[in-house]
Parts: C-alpha cells; sequence; structure tokens
C-alpha cells in the first residue's frame, strides 16, 4: 500500500517540485523525490509526519496608543492547532506598559509554546 | 536657521538604519524627520515573521525589527521629529517641514539622506472598471486597519495581485475570520515568494488564479461582487472566461512606487525603470551630498537589504561631512543588459570603495539555469551560476575593489546567460 502527496519545498528559493511516498509496510516510511537537497527530505517527511507554523496575531490593547499589540508564538505550533489559538487570542485583553517579549499567554494550549508581546506599548 | 550636518527624511528602517550609521561613522548633528506618530515605518503593521534573517541570523517579526533599530536611535541619542511633514528640499540642502509643535520649520543640512520609503499603487494606477463603492482597499491599509488600528475591512475579500503583501493580507484576513475566495493575479506566475504562497494560500486553501484579472466591480454602497476574468498573453481578458465572486471587499496589491516628489522638486534625476533616484556606490544622488537608501531608490523585497544599503548611505553621508568622499573622479557605468531590468547602483566611483560594493538587480523574467555576468566589453570580470532567478527575488553580485581596478573603460554590462532553456 501506498499513496502519494505532490508538495513544493519551502526551504530556499528553488522551490523543488516534491513527491512524497507513503510507504505502510508494517512500519509507516516515507520516500521524499524531486528534492535537489537534503533539506527538501527532511521538509517533506516534516509536513507528512507534523507540519508546524509560527503563528503572528494581535490581541486588544486596553490603554496604548493602538488598540491592537502584536504579538506571536514563541515557537512553531503544529498546524492544526492554529484556529484554537486564534480563538484563545480573541478572547485576551491586555493592559500596558507591556515590553517587547513579554509572555501574554502561558503554556498556550498545554503546548509548552508562549504568546509573546512582539513590542513594546 | 538651525543647521545640522545630516538630515533624514523619514523614520522607518532605512532611515533609522543610516541615522545609527552615521553617527556611528563620526557624524554629530543628526535630525530624522519622520510623518507618522511615531518610527518605525511600515514594519510596525507588518506583524508577520520572517524579517532579520540576514542581519541578525534570527527570525523576528516586523514591530520586533523595528524596535532594536529605535532602541539603536534613541540609544544614540539622534534627535528625531514625529509628525512632521517634510515640504520641499533645495538643491542648496536646506529642509522646509511642518508639524503642530514647530508649525513651519526650515532647517539647513549640509548633508541630507532620503528615506521616504514607497507607496502602494491604487485602483486609479491600474484602472479597474465599475462602481466606486465602498470596501476597495489597498492590502496594505487593510493590513494598518487590521494590525494596528483594530479595525476589520470585510468579511468576504476578493485579492487581486499575488506579491508578498497580497498573499500576507490573503492569510491575516482568513486568521481573522473573513472569507477569502481568491487571490487573482494577472501574470502567468506570482511576484510573491513560494513559501508565502505555500504558508499562507495553500495552508488555507485559497485559490490563486494566475493570468486572471479583475473585469469589473458592482455595488451601489458597498462592494457586491467582483468580475474576473481569464486573460490571454497580451494580459487582455479573454471573452467567454467571465466569472463572479459575491464578496464585500477587493484587496489591491499590484505594486509599489518609490515615493519621490520631494527628490523631484529638488531636481534629482530619477530611473525610469526602479522610479527612483540614480545613485552612485556611495548611495549619492545626482545631487552632491544628497543621498538615498532603501524603497525611495528601489523596491526591497527584504528589510534585511534595505538595512545593508542604508548603513552604505548613512556611512557615506558621514564620510561626506568629513570630506572623505573623492568627488569628480573616475567613475564608471553600470549597464543592465539582456534579461537584467536595472541595476543599483547607476555609477562607480572606485577611489570611495573601501574593500567591495554589493551591485543589486532585478531580471525580467523567471529562469532556471542561468549566469549572471559582468562584463567590460568581451572580458568577462564575474560570472555567477544561479540555479533559479525570479522578478519577485533581487539578485545581488559582489564586486571587490581589486576587481573593480581591472575596469579600465568607463562602462561594464550586467547581463544574463541562459545555459537552459528558460521555463
Amino acid at each position: 500500500m501506498s499513496k502519494t502527496v505532490e508538495m513544493i519545498c519551502i526551504s530556499c528559493p528553488m522551490g523543488c517540485k516534491m513527491a512524497i511516498e507513503t510507504i505502510t509496510n508494517g512500519v509507516t516510511r516515507y520516500k521524499v523525490s524531486g528534492n535537489k537537497c537534503p533539506r527538501g527530505e527532511q521538509y517533506g517527511v516534516k509536513e507528512m509526519t507534523n507540519p508546524t507554523r509560527m503563528v503572528t496575531s494581535t490581541v486588544k490593547m486596553k490603554n496604548g496608543h493602538l488598540n491592537r499589540l502584536p504579538v506571536r508564538t514563541s515557537d512553531a505550533i503544529p498546524k492544526y492547532k492554529i484556529s484554537e489559538c486564534m480563538a484563545v487570542l480573541k478572547a485576551v485583553e491586555v493592559e500596558g506598559p507591556v515590553k517587547v517579549g513579554d509572555v501574554i499567554i502561558n503554556n498556550l494550549l498545554g503546548l509548552e509554546i508562549d504568546i509573546i508581546a512582539t513590542r513594546s506599548m | 536657521m538651525k543647521s545640522y550636518e545630516i538630515v533624514v527624511i523619514g523614520g522607518g528602517p532605512a532611515g533609522l538604519a543610516a541615522a545609527i550609521e552615521a553617527k556611528s561613522n563620526g557624524a554629530k548633528d543628526i535630525l530624522v524627520v519622520e510623518r507618522d506618530r511615531e518610527l518605525g515605518g511600515i514594519l510596525q503593521q507588518c506583524i508577520h515573521n520572517g524579517f532579520g534573517l540576514h542581519v541578525f541570523k534570527e527570525e523576528l517579526t516586523g514591530p520586533e525589527y523595528a524596535e532594536r533599530f529605535i532602541e539603536g536611535l534613541k540609544q544614540q541619542g539622534i534627535e528625531y521629529k514625529l509628525d512632521t511633514m517634510v515640504l520641499d528640499i533645495t538643491d542648496h540642502k536646506q529642509v522646509s517641514m511642518i508639524n503642530p509643535e514647530d508649525g513651519f520649520l526650515q532647517v539647513q543640512a549640509k548633508a541630507v539622506v532620503l528615506a521616504m520609503g514607497c507607496r502602494e499603487r491604487t485602483r486609479g494606477a491600474i484602472n479597474i472598471p465599475g462602481s466606486r463603492a465602498s470596501g476597495i482597499f489597498t492590502a496594505g491599509t487593510a493590513q494598518r486597519f487590521v494590525n494596528m488600528e483594530g479595525y476589520m475591512v470585510g468579511k468576504d475579500v476578493v485579492i487581486l495581485g499575488s506579491g508578498d503583501i497580497g498573499l500576507i493580507m490573503a492569510r491575516r484576513m482568513t486568521l481573522e475570520g473573513a472569507k477569502v475566495h481568491a487571490v487573482v493575479e494577472l501574470l502567468p506566475f506570482s511576484g510573491g515568494l513560494t513559501r508565502n504562497i505555500v504558508q499562507c494560500l495553500e495552508d488555507f486553501n485559497i485559490p490563486l488564479l494566475l493570468s486572471h484579472t479583475v473585469t469589473n466591480i458592482v455595488g451601489k454602497d458597498r462592494v457586491k461582487e467582483i468580475q474576473i476574468a481569464e486573460v490571454d498573453e497580451n494580459r487582455r481578458p479573454i471573452p467567454g472566461t467571465e466569472r463572479s465572486f459575491k464578496c464585500d471587499t477587493l484587496l489591491l496589491s499590484v505594486g509599489l512606487i518609490p515615493e519621490n516628489e520631494l527628490s523631484k522638486s529638488a531636481g534629482i534625476r530619477l530611473d525610469g525603470i526602479t522610479g527612483g533616484p540614480v545613485v552612485n556606490e556611495s548611495m549619492e544622488t545626482s545631487i552632491e551630498g544628497i543621498f538615498a537608501c532603501g524603497n525611495v531608490v528601489h523596491v526591497h523585497d527584504l528589510v534585511d537589504w534595505v538595512t545593508e544599503e542604508s548603513r552604505r548611505a548613512g556611512k557615506n553621508a558621514a564620510r561626506y561631512v568629513q570630506n572623505q568622499l573623492v568627488q569628480g573622479v573616475k567613475t564608471i557605468t553600470t549597464k543592465p543588459g539582456q534579461g537584467v531590468r536595472y541595476v543599483v547602483p547607476h555609477y562607480i566611483r572606485p577611489e570611495n570603495i573601501e574593500d567591495k560594493l554589493n551591485l543589486m538587480m532585478r531580471v525580467d523574467n523567471v529562469y532556471h539555469g542561468a549566469r549572471l555576468v559582468i562584463k567590460e566589453d568581451d572580458r568577462v570580470i564575474k560570472s555567477i551560476k544561479k540555479a533559479h532567478l525570479a522578478p519577485g527575488e533581487m539578485e545581488s553580485i559582489k564586486l571587490t575593489k581589486q576587481e573593480l581596478e581591472t575596469i579600465a573603460g568607463k562602462e561594464i554590462t550586467i547581463a544574463l546567460e541562459i545555459e537552459e532553456a528558460k521555463e
């Protein structure tokens, strides 16, 4: 049994068109083709097993000179958690002053990743 | 009249880097003039990550990148004025400005650094037919509303133009709960980075419609419907391919233009291709002592390159006020050849180069397996193999002082030599 997924590698500007074949023969393995360097293989397997993304957004700001405070995740989170993350951020309202790097939400969704401020206000 | 050694016009990434570098190189009185209520320029609304990989070797968001330079400026004790609009610069470097505190103000500068950045092209610039309903924004304006002011600009969105700002806004609007129906691109390829196509469109199943354009905007008070059609190789809509989206918002990401009204009124010579000033190796314009850097010269795709270029401008402005820049010496013209749209800088005076010079350029199409070749007549000075070239990705080539000193004549050509067939 095997199935193939096509994707474009984003490790560098080359943008290799890759095919990732999933081989389920007792153990699940992935065969990456079309990549021109090892980073492509790494990226392809990661996308198949646990694709992650950094999330950048804003939260409500109470007493800043702007209405929104920009924030980001301290590290990439699993892709399927993005909408849950956005829902959490929607409910947050921050009171200043805030310094860049301040933790706004500790241990987001139990992922051991924080939401941090990306500017001082 | 108050006088300064250097007046920097614009407090975005270009102006900040130029001012800090000028100060570090011995310039004393520096004034940065910014028209917005805070420093940082457009970076403050670019809340996504991907900035600083070259300058800081880490991935930052726009506001984080800006804050590092704002802190640097403050630590150096450099003077700046906010909410201040520069009205005019004379060729004698007299700068007129206006703000609510000082009213009308004129200062005399020994050197000026132009760092006004660029402006978005609007609906008027591309003549989209249809009604003048509300709900039509440039992508950058929408970005500022959503990310800084906290106003959502619409719920059902179509985006015209697949440059990076358009792609970033497709993701941003989706994350904030809007439905992005499609990103429509006139050209057969996207001008944005592949990384953004994957992470901003494919991640959210937003269709990218290449070789398509908006043919009509329908709606009396608010946008109700956007009509699109496929285009032929001459970019003309093909009859019979029309379709439409019911939506309330159209975002435009259709290019950026360097903002050079001040440069023009000062009489500075502009390049017809870049839309920015013609500059030499020191980032000095056609008027001695007036320098320029960042998106006012040519639109960059990475802020890291803006910083690199602006540091060069700031350093040379400092050298100029200390009489260390040599004027009226041998000058070499850099000429774009086949496949290359433009080269910055336009002129090189090798005597002013300390160790090396970075030539920046853009190609005119997507190429695979080509060489960027710098030649004087038939002699190859440098040849660099490039696996992948695209108009959306700025290229640069370093020339050392030794290489520059081998140039006997007055002109070098930078051209593309294709090894394999064009894709």
